[in-house]
């Protein structure tokens, strides 16, 4: 897990920074309340959780660096589904690890993703890694491969609750399997003394959504959350996602290049090529009468494109 | 459910059985009695949800996985598992291409080697492969020449599915047999390779199985397409009959799945379990349980596949 290596120089930087925690602290404090007020009025636009602008990222390359992202902006908003769309390499994973300072080694940023006011690109590591998996997380495409082989799904889970929210070992299991619940996982207590492979791919991938969902994240990266599953499968973890979201005012980056997918539980699409974000509008808009030529180019190329 | 084999078939499959065994546990029929024709030129799809069996019986149809019961023929010659010693020349005209293009090609060997490996096994079947070389199979499936002088890693994932491609034809297949040959690749090369297997194919007169989970492209490139699940085929058809008019409740629990990317915000159709364990398959049809049109003795009585490719006791066999 390496860290992004910032422009600024570490001394202007910690100043900065110590500001940002404590903007953070009072943005959970106050976001408590939010979580339950954003219940219901999911329909109308909330005020941005997440705000991406401007990003630049330069990753080292054989010869000097290559540019991967050329200032790419993006809003994320509670109880919103925000998919990325675009084809691979066009930057739209690379965006969502920046997020969360997942970038490889020698990755240079410039730009500003801001949380609740706090520009986690020239946030420290360890503050960083505090929000990471508490306030922002991620899920990943596989599911057999994000989960732990050899531990429990209660360890998995347990262990994620205890170090962030420093909950003691019997109410982190009672917050798991409530968790297990939420994501409808039958028999949420025997469950946790079972390991990943007693699962099924869509029963894993509901458990990684409730490890991501353990320390009520305000912003979820979902990169890619069904595309390693069925067809039968996929539609009820989108089930699942699109409930949750509405649910927890949770804001989601979605991650996919199925436009389908997109279709069914996005609220706005971001279509993206060539590191750049080409077009930007409400689900049903960019889907039907696309402004930019290169998503129109997309939706012609679906396989699923005429109706069935 | 036997039926009458196709004199004009490629590949015969009759009421093929495979198990698997586990120490301490009865064996799992993963294929439980299926029968499956592919005829030259013609590309057939096979569907189904993961753990459903298709890899089995694209494993069994090579000659990979031995079988338990009932028949594989290839062109008239019984496929037999392989083992020890080199395989009967005649079945070196199937050829798979697998799932995963990380782990099915040499890491240490030069991809223009590998790929005269199977020229060579063409010219050792006695086929005439004058001026055939590694070069010309990079190019017909949209690589580089140059491509043969580098490694397998050098490539992205399409890259080295299309190398694989390469390999598989470059020993003149008759029957190919394509497991999941995109579900490893991305969204944009995945269209892009399933069609240039089929092109390529149908071109040399060569049968294709392409088995997939993903259904869209299967409906693209497929002649005929079977369904199957928990071991067995549910329906099978001219790819464009069953898409229209699905009459398996299975088979239309599998396209209701599929989200339509028509921007409406509709969630698709969920099919509410998961696939029951192939070792202790459900009594009666085994989509019963999960079946929404299942009624009074569905757990009872087995449906068979009929004539017109449908096992559903829904459609009582035309008289």
């Amino acid at each position: 897990m390496t860290t992004t290596e910032t422009p600024e120089e570490a001394g202007g930087g910690t100043a900065a920074a110590d500001s940002g925690i404590a903007a953070a602290d009072s943005g959970t404090a106050a976001n408590e309340g939010g979580i339950a007020a954003t219940g219901g009025g999911t329909a109308e636009k909330g005020a941005a959780v997440l705000e991406i602008s401007g990003l630049t990222l330069d990753l080292p390359a054989e010869d000097g660096t290559k540019r991967i992202l050329h200032g790419v902006d993006l809003t994320l908003r509670p109880g919103r589904i925000h998919g990325l769309a675009g084809e691979s390499g066009s930057g739209k994973t690379m965006t969502g690890f920046a997020v969360l300072g997942l970038l490889p080694p020698g990755a240079r940023t410039t730009g500003r993703i801001a949380f609740e006011g706090t520009d986690l690109l020239t946030l420290p590591p360890r503050q960083l890694g505090a929000l990471r998996g508490r306030a922002v997380s991620m899920m990943f495409q596989d599911p057999s491969t994000s989960l732990h082989p050899m531990l429990t799904i209660g360890r998995q889970l347990t262990d994620h609750l205890r170090h962030h929210l420093k909950l003691d070992r019997k109410a982190a299991r009672a917050r798991a399997a409530e968790l297990l619940g939420q994501v409808r996982i039958p028999n949420p207590l025997e469950a946790l003394g079972r390991y990943p492979h007693q699962f099924s791919g869509g029963m894993r991938q509901r458990i990684a959504i409730a490890i991501a969902l353990a320390c009520e994240p305000k912003v979820l990266i979902a990169d890619e959350p069904t595309t390693a599953l069925d067809v039968t499968v996929q539609a009820g973890v989108l089930r699942l996602l699109r409930g949750l979201c509405d649910d927890l005012g949770l804001a989601v980056l979605l991650v996919t290049h199925d436009l389908g997918v997109m279709s069914a539980i996005a609220d706005e699409v971001s279509v993206m090529r060539h590191g750049r974000v080409v077009e930007t509008g409400p689900r049903g808009r960019v889907l039907t009468e696309p402004h930019h030529e290169y998503t129109r180019t997309l939706l012609d190329a679906l396989p699923g494109r005429s109706t069935v | 459910m036997t039926r009458q084999p196709d004199r004009g078939a490629l590949l015969s499959v009759d009421d093929l059985v495979v198990q698997y065994r586990r120490p301490g546990a009865p064996p799992t029929r993963a294929v439980a009695g299926v029968s499956l024709e592919v005829r030259a030129g013609e590309v057939v799809g096979l569907v189904g949800e993961s753990g459903c069996g298709k890899s089995t019986l694209a494993r069994a149809v090579c000659g990979l996985t031995p079988s338990e019961e009932g028949s594989i023929s290839f062109d008239g010659t019984p496929v037999r598992p392989l083992g020890v010693r080199r395989r009967d020349p005649a079945l070196t005209s199937i050829q798979m291409v697998f799932q995963d293009p990380y782990g099915s090609l040499n890491p240490r060997r030069r991809v223009g080697a590998q790929i005269a490996d199977g020229i060579r096994t063409a010219a050792g079947r006695g086929e005439d492969v004058d001026g055939a070389t590694p070069e010309d199979l990079l190019t017909r499936v949209g690589l580089p020449a140059d491509a043969a002088t580098r490694y397998a890693q050098e490539f992205s994932g399409g890259q080295r599915q299309r190398i694989a491609i390469a390999r598989a034809l470059a020993a003149r297949p008759r029957l190919l047999v394509a497991d999941e040959p995109i579900s490893a690749l991305d969204a944009s090369a995945q269209l892009h390779v399933a069609r240039l297997m089929r092109s390529l194919a149908v071109e040399s007169g060569a049968g294709l199985l392409f088995i997939s989970h993903d259904l869209s492209v299967v409906r693209l490139i497929a002649d005929r397409i079977a369904v199957m699940y928990l071991g067995q085929i549910v329906e099978t058809g001219i790819t464009a009959e069953v898409w229209d008019n699905p009459r398996h409740p299975y088979t239309q629990a599998l396209l209701a799945a599929i989200p339509q990317p028509d921007g409406a915000g509709l969630l698709p159709a969920e099919l509410p379990g998961d696939i029951p364990d192939p070792a202790a398959p459900p009594s009666g049809c085994r989509f019963h349980p999960r079946c929404p049109r299942a009624f009074d003795g569905c757990d009872r009585e087995v449906p068979l596949l009929s004539d017109d490719g449908v096992a559903c006791r829904l459609y009582p066999a035309a008289a």
